[in-house]
């Protein structure tokens, strides 16, 4: 790693870590409803939302209360997204008079967008209204951020709370995270963003005058090119802040016009840290041990550092293949050098891969390159990180309740070797967390791995793969695993945009997301129900060294020993391939 | 349970729908167009006469030996505005290195006397196949090329593309880049 990439990886990182205090503690009072700035000033609103949707702030609900409300809301998104894009082409908004998106296109978006997935079969730019970009999509973006948010919430009240059969307003959650956290956010940074070049604009696609004419494919003469526009900054925002990932335009982050600068993928990686990190702060505030939140984020932290440095080592060392060929890889002053295929100019090899590494280990999803034409190991790295269940930081919510699910895990296993009832927090585990928490942790293995095999074996399935050999089986994998861990981003050169990919990509979707948050509300009102026992001399600490590293190990053991058979035909056997060549 | 929690859920899909899917972009766009209004619209370049020349944020795409050339683009036709897209070609795909070696053999064919090792970006695709820029490497390669064919001196050319480059922000961060697009409108420019 040359010594700029170095310095940039590392102010990148000390930012993230300076955030995680400042925010955390203000994500802590707002769910506390302790006066913050903002739920004092908007206090009127977040009341008048209340009285017309007749939600009695102060009653709480069981955790299957909670649960119905969360899956209903959720239903009711799926059922108008699919809706607004069937009947867009007669919706107003609609300047590039785009027709209608196909019925199972549709069907996987919708899915797609409420499980905070934003796997996306279809090309932005040229299929969707902005209609349908800002009333279905970026609605969405908002509440299946705060859907995920709401869930990590309860689940924390249940560690807090004393002998109580509920868990929280599910509305009053919803609510506060969407209008105290999410919105002012993507407020701020839309604004920054448009100030980097981001379009935000009602008008129709402009059209230029090329300076040397091209040609197409059938050879006709092209001298003009029309540059789609649309209401982007706003989505971008929210994109990135409520870990969707979910592009205005069909490349995603590697646009132009998506992420213009490099300040602008500088805010937009750090959009994408901000809040999954933070959220460990907030955890610890909210338990009034803040030692247990730090000792969370330093488990994922032991994750994600070596996979970030190993991810840029390797594609900065590019590719063996070309330099038989005359072309320089070499990182000069002047260039980045390294595998430049599917990658931008002006974020180069490192600020590409430092984007892969962070984009998958939280559950975002969004690409500033494309990760299907990295090298076969630093793409195996955010393909293992998604597949490792999104705990890694992961999605707003989902990320720190999925590794709570491990600390379950784990703080059973060393109960097992010690041999005392294991308790995290004072509350102690028991056979029905266990049972949920394993739930949590092995249903992504199986929405993985079983439609994998099924595409591989079926004519369609192998319809959609674009690369030969091994590469190939790799794209599939990396399909159902960024649809079962909630991710989006893909190796986009599988053509997924069929009935076959579009239905079994939204059946893992709508599992990899439901499966899990609903044993995790169980846990929730489960912890509630019971009593805090006092901590004595014979209780595991969570909080120190040993335990972080066991939790890592936890998590480590579990995505590695169910994935390297799978990682082994993949990645691993065309870096054997590519080496031996 | 289900009866009670019906009205809030459509309610406050209702209210949420109309804050975050309408007030929040329409907040958005009227500060950026207040305050961004270039930007806003897409970064355009318009001439002297009115005429959109493009964007100074997507590429176009050259292969006449006088202008500078940019990324390989993946879209079709190439540098599409309207359709991105990478040419996600694993790192062991044959087509991979046909595509390599056909771009080589035209740089080369472009300028026979240039024995130079050629920068990587400027014989790979982009992810967007939009991107506007190309390395300081890659402008260098090409620099006598450009110079030779338009009968200017390479001090001259070698100006214009600094003009035209960016470098780090705060010196730090992303890759110091040449816009290829402004680039060879200068040239023209100059010519004229």
């Amino acid at each position: 790693m040359g010594l700029n990439d170095f310095i940039q990886t590392i102010f990148f990182l000390i930012v993230v870590l300076l955030m995680v205090k400042p925010f955390g503690s203000y994500m802590a009072c707002i769910y506390m409803g302790r006066p913050a700035g903002l739920n004092v000033w908007l206090v009127c609103v977040e009341k008048w939302i209340y009285r017309i949707c007749a939600v009695k702030e102060e009653e709480g609900m069981t955790w299957k209360t909670y649960a119905v409300a969360m899956i209903l809301f959720n239903i009711l998104g799926v059922l108008v997204v699919y809706a607004i894009q069937r009947l867009q082409a007669v919706l107003p908004l609609n300047p590039m008079a785009m027709p209608a998106v196909s019925p199972d296109s549709s069907f996987n978006t919708a899915v797609s967008f409420t499980t905070n997935t934003n796997w996306q079969s279809y090309g932005g730019e040229n299929t969707m209204s902005y209609f349908t970009q800002m009333l279905a999509l970026s609605v969405q973006n908002f509440v299946s951020a705060a859907t995920g948010m709401a869930i990590l919430v309860a689940l924390i009240r249940g560690f807090i709370q004393k002998q109580m059969n509920t868990i929280g307003n599910f509305w009053v959650d919803m609510v506060r995270t969407v209008l105290y956290i999410l919105l002012p956010l993507s407020i701020v940074f839309a604004v920054v963003f448009v100030s980097q070049g981001i379009p935000q604009t009602f008008n129709k696609s402009a059209v230029a005058t090329l300076l040397q004419a091209t040609k197409d494919s059938n050879g006709k003469l092209v001298n003009q090119q029309e540059l789609a526009l649309g209401p982007v900054a706003s989505q971008i925002a929210i994109k990135q802040i409520g870990s969707n990932g979910g592009g205005f335009y069909n490349a995603n982050s590697a646009h132009p016009y998506e992420n213009p600068t490099p300040l602008s993928n500088f805010l937009e990686l750090l959009a994408i840290m901000l809040i999954p990190v933070s959220l460990c702060y907030t955890f610890g505030c909210m338990v009034k041990d803040r030692r247990q939140g730090w000792a969370l984020l330093a488990a994922m932290s032991i994750i994600f550092l070596p996979c970030l440095w190993f991810c840029i080592q390797i594609e900065q060392q590019g590719n063996p293949l070309f330099d038989k060929l005359g072309v320089d890889q070499t990182t000069t002053a002047f260039q980045s050098g390294g595998n430049m295929e599917g990658k931008e100019s002006r974020f180069g090899t490192a600020n590409s891969a430092i984007w892969a590494v962070s984009t998958t280990a939280v559950a975002n999803g969004s690409v500033n390159c494309m990760h299907d034409s990295f090298m076969p190991l630093s793409g195996m790295i955010p393909l293992w990180l998604i597949q490792l269940g999104e705990v890694i930081f992961g999605g707003v919510g989902c990320g720190l309740y999925g590794m709570i699910a491990f600390v379950i895990v784990a703080v059973f296993i060393a109960g097992l070797m010690i041999g005392r009832t294991p308790e995290y927090l004072g509350k102690k585990i028991e056979v029905f967390e266990m049972k949920m928490a394993s739930l949590v942790a092995l249903i992504p293995h199986m929405f993985i791995l079983i439609p994998t095999a099924i595409a591989v074996l079926t004519v369609v399935g192998k319809a959609g793969i674009s690369n030969p050999g091994p590469h190939g089986f790799s794209e599939v994998l990396y399909a159902f695993s960024s649809a079962a861990g909630n991710n989006g981003s893909a190796f986009g050169g599988i053509n997924a945009n069929t009935v076959f990919y579009n239905v079994m990509t939204a059946v893992s979707m709508f599992f990899g997301r439901y499966w899990l948050a609903i044993p995790m509300l169980a846990i929730a009102g489960s912890l509630s129900a019971k009593k805090i026992v006092p901590s004595t001399q014979g209780t595991l600490p969570t909080h120190t060294p040993l335990f972080i590293v066991f939790l890592a190990m936890v998590v480590l053991v579990v995505g590695a020993l169910v994935f390297f058979p799978a990682l082994a035909l993949g990645p691993i056997v065309e870096h054997l391939m590519l080496r031996g060549a | 349970m289900l009866r009670t929690q019906i009205r809030p859920a459509i309610v406050s899909f209702i209210v949420l729908t109309v804050i975050t899917g309408i007030l929040y972009p329409l907040l958005v766009t009227a500060i950026a167009q207040t305050v961004f209004h270039h930007q806003a619209e897409g970064s355009l370049i318009v001439s002297g006469d009115g005429k959109i020349l493009g964007s100074s944020l997507i590429g176009q795409n050259f292969d006449d030996p006088k202008y500078f050339w940019g990324r390989i683009s993946a879209t079709s036709p190439a540098y599409n505005a309207s359709s991105s897209s990478g040419s996600n070609l694993g790192p062991s795909n044959p087509a991979l290195l046909d595509e390599i070696k056909a771009r080589v053999s035209a740089l080369k064919a472009a300028d026979p006397d240039n024995n130079v090792l050629i920068p990587v970006d400027l014989v790979t695709s982009s992810g967007s196949g939009l991107d506007p820029h190309i390395s300081q490497a890659a402008a260098e390669y090409q620099l006598a090329r450009v110079a030779r064919v338009r009968g200017l001196t390479q001090e001259t050319v070698n100006q214009i593309v600094d003009q035209n480059t960016q470098g780090r922000f705060l010196g730090f961060l992303g890759e110091p880049v040449v816009n290829v697009l402004q680039v060879n409108l200068a040239l023209d420019e100059h010519k004229n």
